[in-house]
């Protein structure tokens, strides 16, 4: 008889869904089993029970070979290559806890680093469209016993958020929505028919590019102004027909993703989402969320959101927190050459930065911290695999929404295994040191 | 005027923040005193004589001192940030914040500028013979006012997110204009001699924009108004008056409602 954990709480997506229970053998030491988790969530539980895990920091070689060493060793030479930059970025962080996240700021402060998270390739353009223009936003428990209009604009929870729809938007039988998916009207604004489109009452097939005409042309049809016979490829009457429907809800939620955070416009399409939100709450109650994607990415926003008072793209250089993306993302500072060190924790640029970036990293001293390995760790001068945060070590997280939920331990990391936290202060307890000899 | 010159000797490694080299802290100070001067590379402190030799003196105030950088200062930033008075001339390209919350004097730059020039500027005359990047006239990130009084004259072109927020002065563009035109609009005007893109005015909601090219993409909430005959910028044309954006709020002025109003040239 398997022994079963209940209630645990899935560190893959920004869902973050906590009714899994994980089947683990009679010794407790070992997963065989997640219920409960879609396909991605599951597949991460079990990753951590491959037998080829790492479980040491290993070093490259000259000849591109690599070499095992201990956790002070790795620390010693993190702290070192933090230290001696002169503009180090310190990126990730996005795939931990919030503890860990705040020990990585003490060192960021420490050693005057520029701070990145992964927003900055994903919905930091969201973070400065609501610095430009407020949100008016609600909780998923909210929305999934309210929401009777529900947009998902530029995403496809389907396959990015698969328990979105089950656990909160579409499917879930709520206080005044009773009738589960037959109480909400779903409209899903994308140009290519994915297979949440597949699933929508009304899907709206607009020109790549246009959303930013398209929500402008809800706000003139909300207003009850002229518009031109079509815009975006939508006919008018579709767009009066839509703004109708927002507006005749008891509560609208609108959901939206990278399919508009990240295509032309960026935090300029979110603006006026927001300002559609805002706009319709003059006819009933609406709200906008974004679909986070990381399951802490959120949370690294709130942390660095109260100890500096940007959610991103922080450049520490001067002492001080300044922000602005643009210079101080990381892109751009590893495209023109403004960083001379990187280090890397919980998210994996080798895989979703552009390759000119990518190519930057490998030239430079640089770390990774990651369980896995990555194509961030495969360019990585230093590799320093941990435990799995949400599987062998527990610590908050931020929900998409903003809600905040403790993460559960289910077994015991591989003997001798550090925590992102615990290799951190290593590393900070060494930068100190350094400092002070300096 | 008293006459500074700057001649770069090297290129920073990683990038100079010098937003010590303006007329206003120059002025009253001696070649050595102005190489003395800090300014930063990543975390590390350094002085403007790292990176410059320093000739002449400044003025007695910042009104009649001339700072002239005669090389590529493209690795530095923040040059003229919030000069108040005098004149700045840079003969070759500059990096990002140009002339950023500058309030008066005259920045001419003889080059190429990267994003962020003339940010939140209030009053002044910035001059760029050659391209601007993004960001042009526009606000911080995260404040509701952007460019609001002085001149911004680009002869080459202008990136994108030029003017956003704005809520006074001009901006004139010679040449073409990418995306997001004066978005968020509140004021000013915004001259565009080339073609643009889309999103012209998007959210505007005063001031006025004139395109003399074509506009890719109109946006939906603007409407066509009345023909006119106007000169603008010393250029005599006949425009068809635009007013938008219908999506957007608008103040009322006697009894009226006030919209933005964009221009397109025959």
């Amino acid at each position: 008889m398997a022994k079963i954990v209940t209630d645990v709480v899935c560190p893959f997506c920004g869902t973050l869904c906590d009714d899994l229970e994980v089947a683990l053998s009679d010794d407790g030491e070992e997963i065989l089993e997640v219920y409960n988790a879609c396909a991605i969530g599951a597949a991460k539980f079990l990753h951590s029970q491959a037998k080829d895990r790492l479980t040491r920091p290993r070093m490259k070689q000259e000849d591109g070979s690599w070499k095992e060493v201990t956790y002070d060793e790795a620390a010693d030479y993190t702290a070192n290559l933090l230290v001696d930059a002169k503009k180090p970025l310190m990126y990730g962080w996005s795939s931990t806890n919030c503890t860990a996240q705040s020990t990585g700021s003490e060192i960021g402060e420490e050693v005057g680093a520029c701070m990145d998270n992964t927003a900055t390739v994903c919905h930091g353009s969201t973070l400065i469209a609501v610095q430009d223009v407020g949100v008016p936003s609600a909780t998923l428990g909210e929305i999934a016993n309210r929401a009777d209009r529900v947009v998902f604009w530029g995403c496809n929870p389907a396959h990015a958020h698969p328990r979105h729809m089950s656990r909160y938007s579409i499917y879930p039988r709520g206080f005044f929505t009773g009738k589960g998916s037959k109480s909400r009207k779903m409209i899903v604004v994308d140009p290519r028919n994915t297979d949440t489109a597949k699933m929508a009452d009304v899907h709206v097939q607009l020109e790549q590019g246009r959303d930013y005409e398209l929500l402008s042309a809800i706000r003139v049809a909300i207003r009850g102004e002229k518009l031109p016979d079509v815009v975006a490829g939508i006919p008018k009457e579709q767009i009066y027909e839509i703004a109708d429907t927002l507006k005749s809800g008891r509560f609208t939620a609108i959901f939206f993703g990278m399919g508009v955070t990240h295509s032309l416009g960026k935090n300029h399409n979110i603006d006026i989402a927001i300002m559609v939100t805002r706009d319709l709450n003059d006819y009933t109650k609406a709200a906008i969320v974004a679909m986070r994607g990381h399951y802490n990415v959120t949370g690294s926003g709130q942390v660095w959101g109260w100890e500096f008072g940007f959610p991103f793209c922080l450049d520490l250089t001067r002492g001080f927190a300044r922000y602005n993306p643009g210079d101080s993302s990381s892109n751009d500072l590893l495209i023109r050459d403004e960083v001379d060190a990187v280090f890397v924790l919980g998210s994996d640029p080798g895989a979703h930065f552009p390759v000119g970036s990518v190519k930057k990293i490998a030239k430079l001293p640089s770390v990774c911290i990651d369980p896995h390995i990555t194509p961030t760790s495969a360019v990585s001068k230093l590799h320093v695999p941990v435990a799995f945060v949400g599987v062998e070590v527990g610590g908050c997280a931020y929900r998409m929404d903003n809600v905040p939920i403790e993460t559960r331990k289910v077994v015991e990391p591989p003997e001798g295994m550090l925590t992102d936290d615990e290799f951190l202060q290593l590393v900070l307890t060494r930068v100190r040191e350094l400092k002070g000899a300096a | 005027m008293a006459k500074v010159i700057l001649t770069p000797t090297q290129t920073p490694t990683l990038f100079l923040e010098a937003e010590n080299i303006t007329p206003d802290v120059f002025a009253g100070k001696n070649a050595a005193e102005i190489a003395a001067l800090h300014g930063f590379v990543g975390k590390t402190t350094v002085t403007l004589g790292d990176y410059f030799t320093v000739e002449g003196a400044g003025g007695q105030t910042a009104a009649d001192t001339t700072v002239v950088i005669n090389g590529d200062v493209s690795r530095v930033k923040y040059i003229g940030m919030k000069m108040s008075a005098g004149e700045l001339i840079v003969n070759g390209n500059a990096d990002m914040y140009v002339g950023g919350w500058m309030t008066g004097g005259r920045l001419t730059v003889n080059g190429d500028i990267e994003a962020f020039a003339g940010l939140g500027m209030t009053g002044g005359e910035l001059i760029v013979n050659g391209n601007a990047g993004n960001y042009l006239g526009a606000a911080y990130r995260g404040d509701w006012r952007g460019m609001q009084g002085g001149e911004i004259r680009v002869s080459g072109n202008a990136g994108s997110d030029v003017g956003t927020f704005m809520r006074g002065g001009t901006i004139v563009v010679g040449g073409n204009i990418d995306v997001h035109v004066g978005t968020h609009m509140e004021g000013g005007t915004i001259i565009v001699k080339g073609d643009a893109k889309s999103r012209v005015g998007g959210q505007m909601v005063k001031g006025t924009i004139y395109v003399y090219g074509d506009i890719d993409v109109m946006m939906p909430g603007f409407q066509y108004r009345n023909d006119a005959d106007l000169e603008v910028d010393g250029d005599n044309g006949r425009f068809a008056l635009y007013e938008g954006d219908m999506g957007e709020r608008h103040p009322k002025r006697k009894g009226e409602v006030i919209y933005g109003q964009l221009y397109m040239k025959y």
